[in-house]
C-alpha cells in the first residue's frame, strides 16, 4: 500500500503539500514531564482517568488539572502521577493474558440454575 | 508476523468498531494522519482564541465580558485535549508548536478573518463553532480512542458556545436599527468563511479515501456542509435576517436547501497564508511562546530546587 497517497483534503486536515509552510522546526528544548490525571466525580465514587497534562511539578499538575478538566464542577478530588511511572500491559499480550478466565463460566452467578422460589439468591 | 498480517487484524478492529488505542499497532500512515489532524485541530483551538480575545475587554457588559471569557478559556482546554492526544501518538508537545510556528503545521483558516464588530462574536459562537460541532460530534466516533474520548469532552462544552453565540445575535437583532445592521453585516462577512470551512468539494479530491477506510472520518467534507446549510437556514428565520446567499433556496426534491458556490480562489489564498490575519495571528502565537519562556524555565527550576529539597 502506497501510504503517500493519503493526501486526501478532508475538514479539519490541511494536507502538507498545501501548506506553504517554510517547514523548518527548531531545536527542541526539554519538555515539561507529562502527568496522568484521575479525578473522583463525586465523594464515594472511584477516581476515573480524565486525561493528561504538563506540568512542572505535582503541585502545577493539580492546579492546571483543576483549570483543565474541572471548569464545570466534574470533580471533588484529582489525583495525579507522572506517566512515567505508569506500566501497561503489553497490548499484543492480551491473549494469554485474559485467556485463563475465559472459560471459567462458573464463576459468574447466572452457572447456577436454582429452583424458582430461590431464583433471586 | 509479517506486516500484512498486521495491517488486516488493524483494519478488522476498524471494520468491527474497535477502537485503536495508543500502544496497539497501527500502519504508520495511521499514525501520522492522526498527528496531523488532531495537531491542526488543537492548533485550531488555541489559534481561534485570538480573534475572541480580541473582545474581551470591550464587551458590552459584564455578563457578555464574563460568559466571552469562560469560552475563550474552554478553546484553550480544548486544545490541551487535543495536544495530549496527539502526544499519545509520540509526537512531543514542544514539536507540534514548533511546526505550528514555522507555518508547517496548519490550523482553521477561519481564524485568518479579522473580528470587526461586536456582532462578529454571536457571529463566529453561531457560525464557527456551529460549522466546527458538525465535525466534532462525528469524531466522537472516530477510530482512534485518544481523539474520540477528547471530542466527547469538548463536545459537552462547544453546545454553550453555540448557543451563547445565537443568543446574543438574538438580542441584537431585536434591538435598534444599527444594532440590526451589526447583525445581518457579521453575518454576511463570517457566512461564506464558515461554509469554506468544510474544505474543498468531494468531488476535487481524486487520493484514495483512506481517512474514511480507517474511520478517522465518517462523513465527507459536502455532506457536513450540506447538513451544516440545512441547521442555519431555518435557525436564521428565529433572527430575522437573512443569509447573503440568492441561490438559497429548499430544494423539495433533495430534501436539502441548495445554496451558491464557495469563492475557492479565496479559500486556497487564505490556505495558503494570505489571508487578511494569517500573519498576525503566528506573530501573536509566537510573541505568547516567547514571552513565557522565562515562566517555563522558572517553574522547571522551582521544580528542580523543590525536589532536593524533598530528598535531603
Amino acid at each position: 500500500m502506497n501510504q503517500q497517497l493519503i493526501r486526501k483534503y478532508y475538514y479539519g486536515d490541511i494536507p502538507e503539500d498545501k501548506t506553504g509552510g517554510n517547514i523548518v522546526s527548531k531545536e527542541t528544548k526539554t519538555d515539561w514531564p507529562l502527568w496522568e490525571v484521575f479525578i473522583r466525580s463525586k465523594q464515594g465514587l472511584d477516581h476515573k482517568h480524565a486525561g493528561s497534562l504538563h506540568a512542572a511539578d505535582a503541585q502545577m499538575a493539580i492546579e492546571n488539572a483543576r483549570d483543565v478538566y474541572t471548569r464545570r464542577m466534574e470533580g471533588v478530588s484529582i489525583w495525579v502521577v507522572e506517566s512515567k511511572y505508569i506500566t501497561a500491559s503489553n497490548p499484543e499480550e492480551a491473549g494469554e493474558l485474559y485467556e485463563p478466565a475465559v472459560d471459567k463460566i462458573y464463576r459468574h452467578p447466572t452457572f447456577y440454575q436454582l429452583p424458582d422460589e430461590v431464583n433471586h439468591m | 508476523m509479517p506486516v500484512q498480517d498486521f495491517e488486516k487484524i488493524f483494519q478488522e478492529k476498524i471494520d468491527n468498531e474497535i477502537k485503536i488505542e495508543p500502544k496497539d499497532w497501527m500502519p504508520e500512515a495511521y499514525r501520522k494522519t492522526n498527528i496531523r489532524q488532531i495537531s491542526q485541530h488543537a492548533h485550531s483551538e488555541i489559534v481561534g482564541m485570538l480573534p475572541e480575545g480580541n473582545w474581551i475587554s470591550r464587551a458590552p457588559s459584564l455578563k457578555r465580558k464574563a460568559i466571552l471569557l469562560a469560552k475563550v478559556q474552554d478553546e484553550g482546554g480544548h486544545g490541551l485535549y487535543l495536544y495530549s492526544a496527539a502526544e499519545t501518538l509520540g509526537q512531543s508537545r514542544e514539536e507540534m508548536i514548533n511546526d505550528l510556528h514555522s507555518g508547517k503545521a496548519k490550523y482553521s483558516s477561519i481564524f485568518n478573518y479579522p473580528t470587526l464588530t461586536w456582532a462578529d462574536i454571536g457571529a463566529i459562537g453561531w457560525l464557527v463553532d456551529g460549522a466546527a460541532i458538525m465535525n466534532q460530534v462525528m469524531l466522537t466516533r472516530t477510530s482512534y480512542g485518544p481523539y474520540a474520548r477528547a471530542m466527547v469532552r469538548i463536545c459537552k462544552e462547544e453546545s454553550f458556545h453555540q448557543r451563547q453565540g445565537f443568543e446574543s445575535l438574538l438580542v441584537l437583532s431585536r434591538g435598534t436599527k444599527e444594532q440590526k445592521e451589526m447583525c445581518q453585516d457579521a453575518i454576511n462577512r463570517w457566512w461564506w468563511p464558515a461554509l469554506m470551512m468544510f474544505g474543498p468539494r468531494d468531488s476535487e479530491s481524486t487520493n484514495s479515501d483512506q481517512s474514511m477506510k480507517w474511520k478517522i472520518k465518517r462523513k465527507t467534507n459536502d455532506e457536513l456542509r450540506q447538513n451544516f446549510v440545512d441547521m442555519i437556514a431555518e435557525q436564521i428565520k428565529t433572527l430575522g435576517m437573512k443569509l447573503p446567499d440568492d441561490m438559497l433556496k429548499w430544494n423539495e426534491e433533495r430534501r436539502h436547501y441548495d445554496f451558491g458556490e464557495i469563492n475557492w480562489e479565496e479559500f486556497w489564498q487564505v490556505v495558503k497564508g494570505n489571508g487578511p490575519c494569517n500573519k498576525q495571528r503566528l506573530v501573536a502565537r509566537k510573541k505568547a511562546w516567547d514571552d513565557g519562556e522565562w515562566v517555563r524555565e522558572a517553574a522547571a527550576a522551582h521544580a528542580v530546587k523543590r525536589n532536593k529539597t524533598k530528598a535531603a
